[in-house]
């Protein structure tokens, strides 16, 4: 396992990598992929089973990771560039004419790591789910993560998905859900309330797992959690219970941040309360 | 005279695609198909009873089929994912846009039921928009078969072709008229009938239709060459563009409305390059309703005489 300092001290250089990012671009979203990074940072370094060598979209042999909510972006970007997919530089060309990092994730540009484009939300668990039987159809042993918005489980295809992954018994996929309570319009509680999301998910026919999406070290327990019960004939789901803009104080638990990028003032600031540990790209 | 073509024998066209996959699942372990209930209106129960392990049903789920199907792509597998040619195109247009034609992936959508002839159910499930919305679509191949042969050996080149493919097909029974094993090669026109006066490139179940008109104006001293546009994108553009220029007369027949359709398409490679008089037998700006596919042909103006009088008419115009 990996210590929990070196998971801490990357997440804190993804954060501060996404802040760059957007304020550079002058728009982004830093929120939902601030809110997501603790976990997805354990996820990369920690977690799956994979190589930036040889990388294809195949991902044969190599557990894959599949972004729905492509507005976080920064968040992708930064953690495959920390994890040798592509050069760290290259972070600085976001949102750019003629940039391998798209706006949102594409795959029209050949940059390792993006399996499919998303943005367009609601599609990334449908995705997972086809991904994750091509690897039962070939007999591997490795496993398909796909990170889920909670605004973005207001799309109906969703729960197409969930019923779909039941029935089939999609037991190589773990999904994950940035429970942050918060999209464009105001709260998700204001906007199109959820409900009891862990009642959703096992009454769909999942295992479900919550966790303290901040807590490094509870992020490692639920993943272990997710892992053991996976491959018992259930897709696993695992609801992280986050702040959108975490680590940030002005940031922090609003909205105003979901597709906003600071000014280079207030870039500052934030960059101020975010420790840099493994040096600015 | 002019070439007859022989009717062997009325068939539906999604049999033909019933046909053509369950030939590929006996020959190429790669093809996979999924469907949203409607395994037995698309002729895909044989594929799914000898391939179980290969056949996913989805469920009254079709945006979720679209994206499944996309997911299964990457490790190399050739979904072909079916339903109404409505609910796989209408009603999935963002989930074919983002996940098969933007993200490149190998996914095949099987559409049956295309058009007014879908009949009895009327216009909620008879989608006549179909070719427009998907060859707007940057990347997608638009194949619309004429016959069960043709729709077979079109779904075989289809699976051998890398990339996303829209293949149209019909419900109802018509004439089976192209040979049993012939070559399909996606992206080249058809001539079937060699003309002098007017060419009618017809798609679909129109081609049939084209024959009857051709044989038709012939009695009338016309000479219409028959051209079959299996593939409406990508369009042989030289093959239009060559009979065309040797008749000096275009009419163009489909089972779709005029917005987006065969028509506009041709007649906007004709004014680009070369300029002659063109008329549409399609449906203007009109949802269907129900009744039986001959005679909704027949009201939509969709059949043969239409086709004469389209012929007649473009022929009439030529300087």
């Amino acid at each position: 396992m990996t210590d929990i300092q070196k998971l801490t001290d990357t997440a804190s250089q993804v954060r501060r990598d996404i802040l760059r990012m957007v304020t550079q671009a002058g728009c982004g979203h830093p929120g939902g992929s601030m809110s997501s990074t603790d976990f997805i940072t354990a996820l990369y370094l920690d977690v799956m089973k994979h190589t930036p060598e040889g990388w294809n979209r195949s991902g044969k042999g190599q557990d894959m990771f599949i972004l729905s909510t492509g507005h976080m972006s920064p968040l992708l970007y930064s953690i495959l560039a920390r994890t040798g997919y592509f050069p760290l530089s290259e972070l600085g060309t976001f949102r750019h004419l003629g940039s391998r990092l798209q706006g949102h994730p594409s795959t029209d540009f050949n940059l390792p790591g993006v399996y499919m484009p998303s943005g367009s939300l609601g599609q990334g668990l449908s995705v997972a789910c086809g991904a994750a039987l091509g690897k039962r159809l070939d007999g591997e042993d490795n496993t398909v993560y796909v990170l889920c918005g909670d605004g973005e489980s207001e799309e109906g295809q969703i729960w197409e998905a969930a019923m779909f992954a039941a029935h089939h018994k999609v037991d190589n996929l773990i999904a994950m859900t940035d429970w942050n309570h918060q999209q464009i319009d105001g709260t998700v509680d204001s906007v199109i309330g959820l409900g009891d999301l862990e009642a959703k998910w096992k009454a769909f026919g999942w295992e479900c797992v919550q966790a303290d999406g901040h807590d490094m070290q509870a992020i490692l327990n639920a993943f272990a959690q997710a892992r053991s019960l996976s491959r018992h004939g259930k897709p696993v789901m695992i609801l992280f219970h986050t702040v959108m803009g975490k680590g940030v104080d002005f940031m922090e638990g609003t909205n105003e941040w979901h597709g906003k990028a600071p000014s280079p003032e207030l870039c500052e600031k934030a960059l101020a309360q975010v420790k840099e540990t493994l040096g600015d790209y | 005279m002019m070439e007859k073509f022989i009717n062997t024998g009325n068939k539906d066209t999604r049999s033909g695609f019933g046909a053509g996959l369950t030939e590929l699942g006996r020959t190429n372990d790669k093809v996979v198909a999924l469907c949203a209930d409607l395994t037995g209106s698309l002729k895909m129960n044989t594929f799914a009873k000898e391939h179980p392990d290969r056949f996913f049903q989805c469920g009254i789920a079709e945006a979720d089929m679209i994206d499944v199907a996309a997911g299964l792509s990457l490790s190399g597998r050739i979904p072909f994912a079916g339903s109404f040619a409505n609910f796989v195109t209408s009603r999935v247009y963002d989930q074919i846009r983002q996940g098969i034609c933007y993200a490149s992936t190998n996914v095949k959508i099987a559409a049956s039921h295309a058009g007014i002839t879908l009949g009895e159910d009327g216009a909620t499930h008879q989608v006549m928009e179909d070719i427009g919305m998907m060859r707007m679509l940057p990347r997608m191949t638009v194949i619309n078969p004429c016959d069960y042969n043709q729709t077979k050996a079109a779904t075989i080149a289809a699976a051998s072709y890398e990339g996303p493919v829209y293949l149209r097909f019909g419900r109802p029974s018509v004439p089976n008229f192209t040979p049993e094993d012939q070559k399909f090669e996606i992206g080249k026109a058809l001539k079937l009938v060699d003309g002098k006066d007017v060419t009618v490139f017809a798609t679909g179940h129109l081609v049939w239709e084209a024959l009857l008109a051709a044989e038709e104006l012939e009695k009338q001293g016309i000479s219409a060459e028959v051209i079959d546009i299996h593939t409406i994108k990508p369009l042989d553009t030289e093959a239009v563009l060559a009979s065309a220029a040797k008749t000096g007369a275009v009419v163009t027949a489909e089972e779709h409305l005029i917005a987006g359709g065969l028509g506009e398409l041709i007649a906007g490679v004709l004014i680009r390059h070369n300029p002659c008089p063109v008329e549409f037998v399609a449906v203007d700006d009109l949802f269907g309703q129900s009744g039986k596919p001959s005679d909704l042909m027949k009201a939509y103006g969709l059949d043969s005489g239409h086709i004469v009088s389209a012929a007649l008419k473009a022929v009439s115009r030529k300087k």
